[in-house]
C-alpha cells in the first residue's frame, strides 16, 4: 500500500467523520421531531422566566405567535380563548406602569387539579398542567378555581385544528406550555417569538440550566406568591 | 345434529351474501401496514388508540407508530387529506355500517398533518 | 297505615298538572338540545361568568332539597308528631328537588355526554366529585328512610334511618358551601363561613318550599290544615329566616372588615349596579323584611299570608344566589393587588353577563322535573299528612 494510498483513506474517514458529526444533529432532530416514546421526566421541571423590563406595551408578539401555534382565532371577545394575553398594570401609589403577558403559571399545586372532578385536569411529570379533554366533561369548576383566569371554555364548535393541537367544544383549554413542541425539543412559540428574547424557557430543576442560573441572580417573583401555589412561571421586574 | 348444520348453513348464505354486498367499502388512502394485520386492526384499533391517548397526553410518551396522527398520515383520502371527510372516509365508512359513534374529530383534526402544514404555512 | 282513604287526585287536574309540569320540562329540554348543538355561545356565560343561571337554579333545588329534610328531621329525630306526620312528603319533596337540581347541572355541563367519566376517573381531592357520592347517597337514604316509613315491618329502623339522613343531609349542604369555600383565589368565595351558610340558608328555603308544596297539595286535594299547624310552621320559618340573615350579615360583615376585600363588597352592597339593587331590595326587603313582616305582625297569619311569606322566601333565595354566584364572577378577580389593571380577557373590568332565555328555560325545566316528580308521588304514594285532630308532644 502506498503512501497517498494511505493518506487517501485517512483522508477519507476523517472527512466521513466530520460530515457524521455535522449531520448527526440533523439526523437526531429529525428523529426526535416525531416525539420520543419514554414519558416526560420527573426530573424536569419546566419552566419560564419573564423579564418585565424588556416586555413592551403594546406589543403581542407573543400573544400572535401563540394563536398561529395552537389554532386559536385570535378573536377577543367574552367568549373566545385566550391562552395567552397581555397586561397593562400600574401601580396605583407609584404610578408605575409595566406591560406583561399572563397565561397558565404551571403551578407546582394547581388548584385546578385539586377540584376537577374527573381528574381532566392533571399535572404531567415534568410540572406541565394540561386538560386531557378526553376526560373533560366541562364543568369549569377549574376556570372557578383558577387564580389567574388563565383558562378558557371553548363554547362554539371548532373546525379545522391544528393536527398537534386538538381543541373541542365543550371542555376547558388553556396554554400547554406547547407541550407538542416541548416533547420534540423546541421551545413554546411565545417564547420563540418574542422579539426582546423577554421569555426565557428551561428547567428549573437543572441547577446548570440557563433559566436557574438567572434566577439565582436576578431579583424574580411568583404572581400571587401568597396562595403557595409555586408557579413554573416567574416574573422578574414586577 | 344433521338439521342443525342445515339449518346453519342455511341461516349462513344469507348472512354471507348480506355480508358481501353491504358491507362498507372505505377508501384506504394510502393504505399499508404498519401496526398489525388488517382483521387484528379492525378488531382492536380503539384499544390501541385509547391507550395511546393516556399515554401520549398523560406521561407524554409519545410512541409515534400508535399515534392517531400517524395513522390519519396513512390513512386519509389522496383526494380530501380526510379520515372523515366523505360518507365513504376511512373512519367513516365502517363506523356508519356499525353505527357507532366517533367521538375523536370533536377535538382531533382528521386531516392528513402534512397538508394541514402545507395550507397554513402562510 | 291508617284509617285514612288513600290519597286521591281528582284525575283532571292531575293530568292538567302533569301536562303543564310537562311542557315546562320540555321547554328546559329544548334548551338543553340548543345549547348542545351549538355550544354555551348560545347562552349568556362566558369566559368571565363561567356559571350562570342553570347554576343558580341547581344551588336552589339541591340546597333547598336537603333542607326540606328539616321537617323530617324533627319528626324522626326530635320525636315531634306533627313534623312526623309530614316526613314522607318532605322526603318525597327532597328527592324530587335534589333530582331537578342534578339535571339542570348535569345538562348545563360542555360534555353532558360524557358524565359517566365522573364516575369511572374519581378525583379524591375535588369536592365536586365528593358531591357525586354525597348526592347520589342522598337518594338512596331518603328512600330507605321513606321505606322504612312504608313498610310497617321496618319500622324499627324508621328512627336510625332518620337519624342518618339527618346526619347525610348536615355533610351534603356542606359539601354544596364547600364548592365556593374551596376557592382560594376568588374574593367572593374561599371562606370557611360559606359552609354553615348554606346550611342554615338551607332550614329556610327547604322549609319555605314546604310550606308552599304543602298548601298546594292540602287546596288541590280540598283539605284543610290545621291552624295550629300552620302557626307552629310559620314561627319555625321566621326562625330560619332570621337564622340565615344572621349568617349572611356575619358573611358581609368579616368581608367588610378586611381591607382587601372592601372593594368588592362595595361592589355587591353599593354600586355594582343590579348586584346591589337585587340584594337590598331583593334578597333583603322582599326575601327577609316582607316575610318577617307577615310571619311576625300582630295579628294572625293565616294559610295565604304564611304562603305570601314562603313564596317571598324562594324568591330572596334566587336573589341572593344570583349576587353570590354572577356578582361573585362579575367582579375582578385581584391578580395585582395594588395595581391598576387591563387587558383583553377583562383583568380590572367588571364583567357582564346577559343571560339568554334558555338558560332561563333550562333552569324552569329543572323546577318542572322536582314538580312532576313531586305531583306523580303524591299520587302514587299515600304520603299526604295526616294529622290527628288534637296535637299532644
Amino acid at each position: 500500500m502506498s503512501d497517498i494510498d494511505l493518506y487517501r483513506r485517512t483522508f477519507l474517514k476523517t472527512s466521513l467523520g466530520a460530515a457524521a458529526v455535522a449531520i448527526a444533529p440533523g439526523m437526531l432532530l429529525f428523529d426526535t421531531a416525531h416525539g420520543k416514546p419514554q414519558p416526560a421526566s420527573g426530573k424536569v421541571r419546566w419552566g419560564m422566566l419573564i423579564d418585565t423590563t424588556q416586555c413592551k406595551s403594546g406589543c403581542d408578539d407573543c400573544v400572535t405567535a401563540c394563536n398561529r401555534e395552537n389554532g386559536l382565532s385570535g378573536a377577543t371577545s367574552a367568549t373566545d380563548s385566550q391562552w395567552i394575553r397581555k397586561i397593562e398594570i400600574k401601580d396605583i401609589s407609584s404610578g408605575r406602569e409595566l406591560s406583561l403577558p399572563m397565561m397558565c403559571q404551571h403551578c407546582e399545586h394547581p388548584p385546578c387539579v385539586d377540584v376537577c372532578p374527573t381528574t381532566a385536569s392533571f399535572k404531567r411529570a415534568d410540572g406541565i398542567v394540561l386538560v386531557d379533554k378526553h376526560r373533560c366533561i366541562g364543568c369549569r369548576y377549574c376556570m372557578m378555581a383558577c387564580p389567574y383566569k388563565a383558562r378558557s371554555f371553548v363554547h362554539e364548535p371548532l373546525h379545522d385544528q391544528n393536527p398537534d393541537v386538538p381543541r373541542g367544544k365543550g371542555t376547558v383549554e388553556a396554554c400547554t406550555l406547547c407541550v407538542h413542541r416541548i416533547d420534540q425539543g423546541l421551545q413554546p412559540a411565545c417564547a420563540e417569538a418574542c422579539p426582546n428574547q423577554a421569555i426565557l424557557f428551561g428547567d428549573l430543576n437543572d441547577t446548570d440550566s440557563e433559566i436557574s442560573k438567572k434566577i439565582r441572580s436576578v431579583a424574580s417573583v411568583q404572581i400571587r406568591a401568597n396562595l403557595g401555589l409555586n408557579t413554573g412561571i416567574r416574573y422578574r421586574g414586577l | 345434529m344433521k338439521l342443525f348444520a342445515s339449518l346453519l348453513l342455511c341461516l349462513c348464505i344469507p348472512a354471507a351474501w348480506a355480508a358481501g354486498t353491504n358491507a362498507p367499502k372505505p377508501d384506504i388512502g394510502k393504505g399499508g401496514q404498519c401496526v398489525e394485520d388488517v382483521q387484528w386492526m379492525r378488531k382492536n384499533h380503539m384499544h390501541l388508540l385509547k391507550h395511546q391517548r393516556d399515554e401520549a397526553l398523560r406521561k407524554g410518551a409519545r410512541d409515534e407508530k400508535l399515534s392517531l396522527k400517524n395513522c390519519i398520515e396513512c390513512h386519509a383520502s389522496t383526494r380530501d387529506d380526510s379520515v372523515i371527510a366523505r360518507d365513504d372516509s376511512f373512519c367513516v365508512a365502517c363506523h356508519r355500517y356499525e353505527a357507532v359513534k366517533i367521538d375523536c374529530f370533536e377535538c382531533h383534526s382528521g386531516k392528513r398533518k402534512s397538508a394541514w402544514s402545507q395550507r397554513n404555512a402562510k | 297505615m291508617s284509617a285514612y282513604p288513600p290519597m286521591y287526585f281528582k284525575n283532571r287536574l292531575y293530568y292538567v298538572l302533569l301536562a303543564a309540569g310537562g311542557l315546562i320540562a320540555l321547554a328546559g329540554l329544548y334548551a338543553v338540545y340548543m345549547m348542545e348543538h351549538h355550544g354555551h355561545i348560545i347562552t349568556g356565560m362566558n369566559n368571565q361568568i363561567v356559571w350562570g343561571i342553570p347554576h343558580v337554579f341547581a344551588i336552589f333545588l339541591i340546597v333547598a332539597a336537603s333542607g326540606v329534610l328539616n321537617v323530617a328531621s324533627i319528626g324522626s329525630v326530635f320525636g315531634k308528631a306533627v313534623y312526623k306526620a309530614r316526613a314522607p312528603l318532605a322526603g318525597l319533596l327532597s328527592i324530587a328537588m335534589l333530582a331537578g337540581g342534578l339535571t339542570v347541572l348535569m345538562l348545563d355541563l360542555g360534555r353532558p355526554d360524557r358524565i359517566i367519566i365522573a364516575a369511572t376517573n374519581y378525583n379524591i381531592t375535588s369536592v365536586f366529585a365528593w358531591n357525586i357520592v354525597l348526592y347520589s347517597g342522598m337518594f338512596t337514604l331518603v328512600a330507605i328512610y321513606l321505606w322504612t316509613m312504608m313498610e310497617r315491618r321496618m319500622n324499627p329502623w324508621n328512627k336510625p334511618a332518620g337519624f342518618t339522613v339527618f346526619a347525610w343531609r348536615f355533610i351534603l349542604t356542606t359539601g354544596t358551601g364547600l364548592i365556593f369555600a374551596f376557592l382560594t383565589a376568588r374574593q367572593a368565595y374561599g371562606s370557611a363561613l360559606l359552609p354553615p351558610m348554606f346550611i342554615v340558608l338551607s332550614f329556610a328555603w327547604g322549609l319555605a318550599v314546604f310550606l308552599v308544596a304543602q298548601a298546594a297539595l292540602y287546596a288541590w286535594n280540598e283539605k284543610e290544615l290545621d291552624p295550629a299547624i300552620l302557626q307552629r310552621t310559620k314561627n319555625l320559618l321566621g326562625v330560619f329566616v332570621i337564622g340565615s340573615l344572621y349568617m349572611v350579615t356575619a358573611y358581609h360583615m368579616t368581608n367588610l372588615y378586611f381591607a382587601h376585600l372592601s372593594g368588592f363588597e362595595r361592589f355587591i352592597l353599593l354600586d355594582g349596579g343590579i348586584y346591589p339593587n337585587l340584594f337590598w331590595w331583593g334578597y333583603f326587603l322582599l326575601g327577609n323584611l316582607l316575610p318577617l313582616a307577615l310571619i311576625y305582625w300582630p295579628g294572625p297569619c293565616r294559610a295565604p299570608c304564611v304562603l305570601a311569606a314562603s313564596l317571598l322566601v324562594i324568591l330572596g333565595a334566587f336573589m341572593l344566589l344570583y349576587v353570590f354566584i354572577i356578582g361573585g364572577q362579575a367582579y375582578p378577580l385581584d391578580i395585582f393587588p395594588g395595581h391598576e389593571v387591563s387587558s383583553s380577557f377583562g383583568d380590572g373590568q367588571i364583567a357582564a353577563y346577559h343571560p339568554s332565555l334558555l338558560e332561563f328555560l333550562l333552569g324552569f325545566g329543572g323546577l318542572a322535573i322536582a314538580f312532576i316528580i313531586t305531583i306523580t308521588g303524591m299520587r302514587v304514594f299515600n304520603f299526604m299528612p295526616q294529622d290527628k285532630p288534637h296535637i299532644a308532644d
